[in-house]
């Protein structure tokens, strides 16, 4: 069966507007992640925006906007990983040394991973790119989405978007 | 036969129809809701995913928990508003007044109300293909019904058809359910939906296949796979057909304004491609050529939930202005501010051109 | 019954559990939830043989628009068991054909002998 990995299906393959990555250098240096959305199509739906406590995720001129990020003001807070409808936000973070990063991503699956498992690791088709290391699991808005954190080689920030618990 | 009066008839309790009774209630009219279903809510309550939108329509809440917001607020109206559950609205006698209900499957009564708002919603397309008919074969809506609102899933493994919203949404909730999705087939080469719930599917590993459809269901009596077969770019079949291993099959291949009501009732329809079906001309305020008829949610135009929600509000309202009842005017100007808010993007394209295919100017001098 | 027992996102609140029949079947559903949706749970995916092709017919719409599930519920043919309530010890009834109304007060109906 031939499954496209295409941008028209659903798998980003390439930069657009609404899905970029954070600038590398503030990226590098700044201690509790960057979020990272990846939200490419303009579509009525601005709770990024309205969650956001710092302004980091800038107010939309017009609903439909996809969002834009002032780095600056991040603070990896995660509010958005959580609140997002689309499930398109995540925090990353670079700066813990040692080959990890963490990352920060949306979970509404069972079963529930704990502190200390290892999950698997899944990019944007599913596949397996490698295994992580639940830190925490938070559920910052107490409606059941939950915020995985996971540490994972630095080099595969920018494949592993999913994790599955086994 | 039992015989109820109102003010306004509200048919259909889902988001549309549950924002025009705490409208209409909200500005002191006597309400009943009819809705046909055994709870009110309507799509709302199987929405499990948070919904898109301003905060004005609750973007980023649950759509289930929007249902108990909804009827919250109608609740703060007491005995102004009615609820009657398992009740369809199922014949328009005009020159009466009247209108008649079944309720359940064997009692029927007349309702006589003075304004009637329209919001029944949407029924599910068939796809035709060998073997449709066999159980296990599903809308997207009762597939739905059955896992959200009951806690029962449909089968083991499910092939989706059809990557719009619907299909898209209801193969995550069915990956939440503990099921296993096989694939989504899409005969277009795009996905419909929108892009970042397709995202959601692809990274828990569903494959999309973008220009395959369904060729037959297979299973003597009841669903044990199907034929898929890719597709060339006049929608016909290449290559052989593939067999996909599944105990169950999604239609999520659109839906149809339920408006049989509206015919009844004599309101102009059109035929309007892009609110995928007959839909009722309308002013501005959801008033159809019927004076007592206004329309609002999916029966007016099939649109996602928080158009439904506003559409309802601004019917809801104008209804009970007609009723002579005092109506804040800018309440309307803000309503339809949102809905253009809403509707401004790339995805609104269609519905834009839809509705402007079928609004008239000039009722609104009527009283 | 076959139930989802845990989900993420949601908790089911059924109502009480109680016992009906299918084909003479003792079954158990909850009380007020769709007959049709109590079938299911118990595995039953074919509620009706059509008239002319016999072809087996089950849940489709939920919304009692589509005629799929039409069975005999109590005696009365052409009930919508995807909006009807289960009620404790109601007779379910696999509808083959077309239902045949009750005409007269008393006479029982039953569905078409074909």
């Amino acid at each position: 069966m031939k499954t496209s990995a295409s941008f028209e299906s659903g798998v980003l393959t390439e930069e657009r507007p609404g899905a970029v990555k954070p600038p590398e250098t503030l990226w590098k240096e700044h201690k509790g992640g960057l979020v990272v959305v990846e939200c490419p199509q303009r579509i009525p739906c601005n709770p990024c925006n309205t969650s956001c406590p710092t302004g980091a995720i800038k107010k939309f001129e017009d609903i439909n906007d996809v969002p834009s990020i002032d780095y600056e003001k991040c603070t990896g807070c995660a509010l958005c990983v959580s609140k997002c409808p689309g499930l398109a936000c995540f925090v990353i973070d670079i700066t813990l040394g040692g080959g990890l990063a963490l990352i920060k991503m949306p979970y509404e699956m069972l079963p529930v991973p704990r502190k200390g498992d290892t999950v698997k690791c899944l990019g944007r088709t599913g596949e397996m790119v490698c295994e992580g290391h639940v830190e925490n699991v938070a559920e910052p808005l107490g409606d059941r989405t939950k915020v995985v954190h996971v540490t994972i080689p630095v080099e595969a920030v920018n494949d592993v978007r999913a994790i599955r618990v086994v | 036969m039992r015989e109820l009066t109102t003010d306004v008839l509200v048919v259909g309790g889902g988001p549309a129809g549950l924002s025009a009774a705490a409208e209409a209630a909200g500005a002191g009219a006597e309400v009943i809701i009819a809705e046909s279903d055994l709870h009110l809510g309507g799509q709302l309550v199987k929405q499990s995913h948070k919904f898109f939108g301003s905060k004005d329509e609750f973007a980023g809440t649950r759509g289930f928990e929007i249902a108990k917001i909804l009827m919250n607020e109608i609740a703060q109206n007491g005995d102004r508003v009615k609820t009657m559950l398992g009740t369809t609205i199922n014949g328009y006698y005009g020159d009466e007044g009247v209108v008649t209900a079944m309720v359940g499957e064997e009692e029927y009564l007349r309702v006589i109300p003075q304004k009637i708002v329209v919001a029944s919603g949407a029924q599910e397309r068939l796809l035709p293909f060998p073997n449709n008919d066999i159980p296990g074969v599903y809308g997207a809506g009762a597939v739905q019904t059955l896992m959200n609102v009951y806690g029962v899933v449909p089968g083991k493994r499910v092939l989706m058809v059809g990557a719009g919203n619907i299909g898209l949404i209801v193969s995550y909730q069915l990956l939440q359910a503990g099921v296993e999705v096989a694939a989504i087939l899409e005969a277009m080469p795009r996905i419909g939906g929108y892009w970042v719930h397709a995202a959601k599917v692809r990274r828990m590993g569903v494959p999309i296949l973008l220009r395959h459809s369904i060729k037959r269901a297979l299973g003597g009596e009841i669903v044990t796979g199907a034929e898929v077969n890719e597709l060339d770019e006049k929608f016909d079949p290449i290559g052989a057909a593939e067999r996909i291993e599944c105990d169950a099959i999604c239609l999520a291949v659109g839906l149809a304004p339920t408006n049989e009501l509206l015919w009844q009732a004599g309101c102009a329809m059109k035929y309007v491609p892009f609110l995928c079906g007959h839909v009722p001309l309308r002013d501005k305020y959801m008033r159809t050529s019927n004076e007592n008829v206004w329309m609002a949610g999916d029966v007016s135009g099939i649109e996602e939930a928080s158009a439904a929600m506003i559409e309802g509000r601004i019917a809801g309202l104008s209804a009970a202005k007609a009723l002579g009842l005092k109506v804040p005017d800018e309440k309307f100007d803000g309503y339809r501010e949102r809905l253009r808010d809403l509707r401004a993007g790339e995805v609104g394209e269609k519905i834009r051109a839809g509705v402007e295919a079928v609004v008239v100017g000039g009722w609104e001098e009527r009283t | 019954m076959d139930l989802i027992n845990s989900h993420p996102v949601l908790d089911f609140l059924h109502g009480e559990k109680v016992s009906f029949s299918f084909d003479g079947k003792i079954m158990e559903g909850f009380e007020g939830e769709p007959i049709a949706v109590a079938l299911h749970a118990n595995g039953v995916r074919i509620y009706r043989r059509t008239p002319e092709m016999k072809r087996p017919r089950g849940f489709f719409c939920a919304i009692g628009k589509c005629s799929s599930c039409f069975m005999v519920v109590d005696g009365i043919p052409n009930v919508r068991t995807c909006v009807t309530p289960l009620k404790k010890g109601m007779k379910v009834e696999t509808q083959y054909g077309r239902g045949r109304i009750l005409f007269q007060p008393g006479e029982e109906a039953r569905p078409c002998e074909s």
